[in-house]
């Protein structure tokens, strides 16, 4: 339980407005985007300048409570439900602030709680990139995106968010303020600390402020999409197209159930008779795309394509782009509960994940559609289903573990993007090793003796 | 069954509704409540899973979920941005009814409600002696937007700039309308009480715009307010007596020879279309009839002009010291009917008139009806963000093309002093015509 004193205080630091204590304003962080358990937690702290959250860590740290540090709570592996009921939900939704675009040094600084889409765009403004496009963009933070190493579409070519992080700032538990990295490309004094904040879930400190990568934006784009009777056939393309040196900047996949739904549910115009589509996009030079996309056209029909659509303008990209985008809403749409997975293989196995999960879904009578990242293996097994069923969710829970067993058979990982959190925690070990986990564990008693920072999540403590 | 069991029940009802939202928080990004808030309570996944912990028992105070739950402008923008299609405010409404049937309507809101407005001529009367009465209270502003403040009601309504009641409402100036059996198409014109009571220049715009294009029209006088602020209030009882009301207006006037339904008032609009159908569940089978007819014949005016009578607005070329315009979206015409590109259109029939985008033009005003009453603070703060978007377009007047919208925006303007006038879309498309 936490005390009135000390909500008191919270008070006097943050404003009345920015502590919510009130048991019904508490539920409302109670869960995240995963399909988890919900946990309300015992109070919910909105800093407005990133200096709070120093104090804050310390006194919650001084009274023993559980902290889950929250940006928007996009999170789908349960990242930012609460670990006990004296948790203390730290919402960085506040810490909003764009505090540098530099044009000539291509960074930016930002403080955690920035929307993604909020500073890709300012950044396109001015005329530069920032590449990560996590699919939750237009609500998500950056401060989460970088404690979840958040993907997205642009994977293959750009990279993720780790590719972009170039310092960071961050409280420990004493409240005491780290600064790793710079500035500047090369930084080589001391521990890669800011390597290591990436993807730690909220496990090791608060990040207050970060400074990140931005790039010259390509000058010319092409989009195409390609149509398959054969997975294997598609999968050989995609092999195909990187083994010709072209890498493009997104390289999308549909399977057969997504087309059918996409096209059931928006008309659109996709074949519903093909067994896979790709949609694949190249950028950069305008000489270099227009070579490049020849070739991909040209592995495209050696592959076996029974038909390629080659946009000849922005209103035919955005065409080929509906398909993809509108993959997730026309599964959603189906059934009350969509659990989304992101297993990822290397390459070359994603014919063999699809026949899995094809035969996976027909094993546990679950209804199921996957698209993807096919350039970067990372497929979205998407599994449509009603939670309140509970005899259907039982099976849903078991064709869940079967995928990650066959990502793992198949030299892959749990996860792409998605993260650990709770929802894979129990797999991790069958992943990597015991050493592993043990090592982890050690490393996070140092940074957190009492096993407070998010405990539950990653390798537990 | 006792009534907090009932009030689990109708929550219940709507599981389903409930269960179809992701939690994936997308409704976050447009949200006009909680970008300034940050609260999860604020948006539509935090309501959502409120209104899932009181029905499944987590949560066991409805009146503080009901608190929560009117921090809502009912703008739509969260169910216009689903990409999973959750019926968010099916939900919110359906919530409200439960939560107000659980915890009573409030004395004064009862007497609105209830026995106020559901008496048209007494309403008409009660409106009429406010303006013989107002220059009492409200002090006139010598501003762009001719709006008026109540310093010595500050207590109850602070700083907020009011419209002036006119000396004379719709229906009194022009008195029954029935129509003409000559014209092609004769249309019901339903002019909403801030039409028929506040900004009767509105409904002037409306009539010369139809006689201009050879419409009939049919303009009764004892139409009732189509019912959505009682609705918002979660008052079905005094919403269905309203809705009632209507409905024996309609069914006397509704022959063959009427083709539409039309409104200034987008929002009258989209309940005559959508609501009374969708909330018609208890109602008689002839009553159900009358309000499905009522539904598909019922359209906002600027898209009867556009759509319906495909009125010409080829070659508008501005004059060259054309007054510059900015368009403010109004919610319930852009995101529930679908209307936008209909009105930028017929704007340019006036060539006096010219353009200029303003920045997030479709992002709620903060008026959201009684909202701004009861959530004075945010409607004020969303509001003011609409207001420096208006004023940083350069425009000289701003147009909107919803009654409630214009009296919000100009609350805005004339707290800030500003010059920019405000005016309904069809005072500038009528105001050429002969």
């Amino acid at each position: 339980m936490i005390s009135k004193t000390l909500i008191n205080e919270f008070e006097a630091l943050l404003g009345k407005e920015n502590v919510l204590s009130d048991e019904i304003d508490r539920h409302a962080y109670s869960f995240d985007a995963a399909v988890l358990e919900s946990r309300v937690p015992s109070l919910v702290l909105l800093p407005t300048e990133t200096e709070q959250l120093g104090t804050i860590v310390k006194k919650c740290y001084d009274e023993g409570l559980h902290i889950t540090v929250r940006g928007s709570g996009s999170n789908l592996s349960g990242g930012t439900i609460p670990d006990s009921l004296d948790t203390v939900v730290i919402s960085t939704g506040k810490l909003n602030k764009i505090l540098e675009i530099n044009t000539h040094d291509l960074y930016a600084v930002v403080e955690p709680g920035v929307v993604t889409e909020n500073l890709a765009k300012e950044v396109v403004a001015k005329g530069l990139f920032y590449p990560p496009d996590p699919g939750s963009q237009s609500i998500s933070t950056l401060g989460g995106n970088i404690a979840e190493n958040a993907g997205g579409l642009r994977g293959l070519k750009y990279g993720v968010t780790k590719d972009y992080v170039m310092g960071l700032e961050f409280y420990d538990y004493e409240g005491q303020l780290v600064k790793t990295g710079s500035r500047t490309v090369k930084c080589v004094t001391g521990y890669n600390l800011a390597g290591l904040m990436v993807a730690s879930e909220g496990t090791l400190g608060i990040i207050s402020k970060a400074i990140l990568k931005l790039v010259p934006p390509p000058k010319a784009s092409k989009a195409m999409m390609a149509i398959f009777d054969d997975v294997q056939k598609a999968s050989e393309a995609v092999a195909g197209i990187i083994a010709a040196h072209v890498v493009p900047c997104t390289l999308e996949f549909l399977d057969h159930a997504t087309i059918n739904y996409v096209e059931e549910d928006t008309h659109i115009g996709l074949p519903k008779d093909a067994d896979a589509l790709l949609l694949i996009e190249v950028d950069g030079h305008p000489g270099q795309v227009a070579d490049e996309a020849e070739i991909v056209e040209k592995v495209l029909k050696e592959c076996g394509a029974t038909d390629i659509h080659v946009a000849r303008n922005d209103d035919e990209k955005a065409k080929i782009w509906a398909g993809r985008r509108n993959a997730l809403p026309a599964l959603a749409r189906l059934r009350p509960t969509t659990v989304l997975e992101d297993a990822t293989v290397p390459r070359s196995q994603i014919p063999a994940m699809v026949k899995a999960l094809n035969e996976i879904a027909k094993k546990y009578n679950v209804q199921m559609g996957t698209f993807g990242h096919a350039g970067d293996g990372n497929l979205h097994p998407t599994i449509l289903c009603d939670r309140r069923d509970h005899e259907e969710f039982v099976r849903v829970e078991a064709a869940v573990d079967e995928i990650f067993n066959v990502a793992l058979e198949l030299n892959g990982t749990l996860s792409g993007e998605h993260g650990i959190g709770t929802a894979k925690a129990k797999w991790l070990e069958k992943e990597t090793s015991r050493g592993t986990i043990m090592f982890s564990r050690r490393m996070r008693k140092a940074i957190d003796p009492k096993g407070l920072f998010n405990s539950q999540k990653l390798v537990g403590i | 069954m006792n009534d907090m069991e009932q009030l689990r029940q109708s929550l219940v009802k709507i599981d389903d509704l409930l269960a179809s939202c992701m939690r994936c928080g997308n409704c976050q990004a447009v949200c006009p409540v909680y970008t300034q808030t940050r609260r999860e309570a604020d948006v539509a996944r935090g309501k959502i899973v409120l209104l899932q912990n009181l029905a499944y028992e987590l949560i066991k105070d409805p009146k503080a979920v009901e608190e929560r739950l009117t921090r809502c402008l009912l703008c739509g923008a969260c169910e216009h941005n689903c990409s999973t299609g959750v019926k968010t405010l099916d939900i919110f409404i359906e919530g409200r009814i439960a939560l107000t049937q659980y915890l009573k309507l409030s004395p004064l809101k009862k007497l609105i409600f209830q026995s106020l407005l559901t008496h048209p001529k007494l309403f008409s009367r009660a409106i009429h002696t406010g303006s013989l009465f107002q220059g009492l209270v409200l002090r006139r502003q010598q501003n762009a937007q001719k709006t008026a403040t109540a310093p010595l009601l500050k207590h109850f309504l602070g700083a907020r700039h009011m419209p002036t009641l006119p000396k004379q409402q719709l229906h009194d100036k022009y008195g029954v309308l029935t129509g003409d059996k000559s014209k092609k198409i004769n249309v019901i014109f339903y002019p909403g009480c801030m039409t028929d009571k506040v900004y009767t220049q509105i409904g002037d715009a409306v009539i010369k715009l139809l006689n201009h294009y050879g419409v009939g029209v049919i303009m009764p006088d004892d139409f009732s307010c189509c019912g959505l602020p009682a609705l918002a209030s979660g008052d079905k009882v005094g919403y269905d007596t309203l809705v009632k009301n209507n409905i024996s207006v309609f069914e006397r006037l509704l022959t063959d020879d009427v083709q539409y339904i039309v409104s200034a008032c987008p929002s009258c609009t989209e309940t005559l279309h959508k609501w009374w159908v969708r909330l018609s569940e208890n109602y008689s089978e002839k009553d159900r009839e009358i309000l499905k007819k009522i539904s598909e014949k019922a359209i906002d005016i600027h898209a009867f002009l556009y759509s319906v009578l495909k009125v010409d607005t080829k070659d508008p070329v501005a004059k060259e010291n054309a007054v510059k315009i900015t368009y403010h979206e109004s919610c319930h015409l852009k995101k529930s009917l679908g209307v936008s590109k209909e009105v930028l259109e017929l704007l340019k029939l006036n060539d006096n008139y010219t353009l200029v985008e303003m920045a997030e033009a479709d992002k709620c005003c903060g008026c959201g009806g009684s909202f701004t009453l009861t959530q004075p603070e945010l409607s004020l703060k969303i509001g003011t963000r609409k207001g420096l978007n208006i004023m940083k377009s350069g425009a000289e007047e701003v147009v909107a093309a919803c009654p409630a919208c214009m009296m919000q925006i100009a609350d805005i303007l004339g707290r800030n002093n500003s010059n920019i006038k405000v005016k309904h879309s069809l005072e500038i498309i009528a105001e050429n015509l002969k």
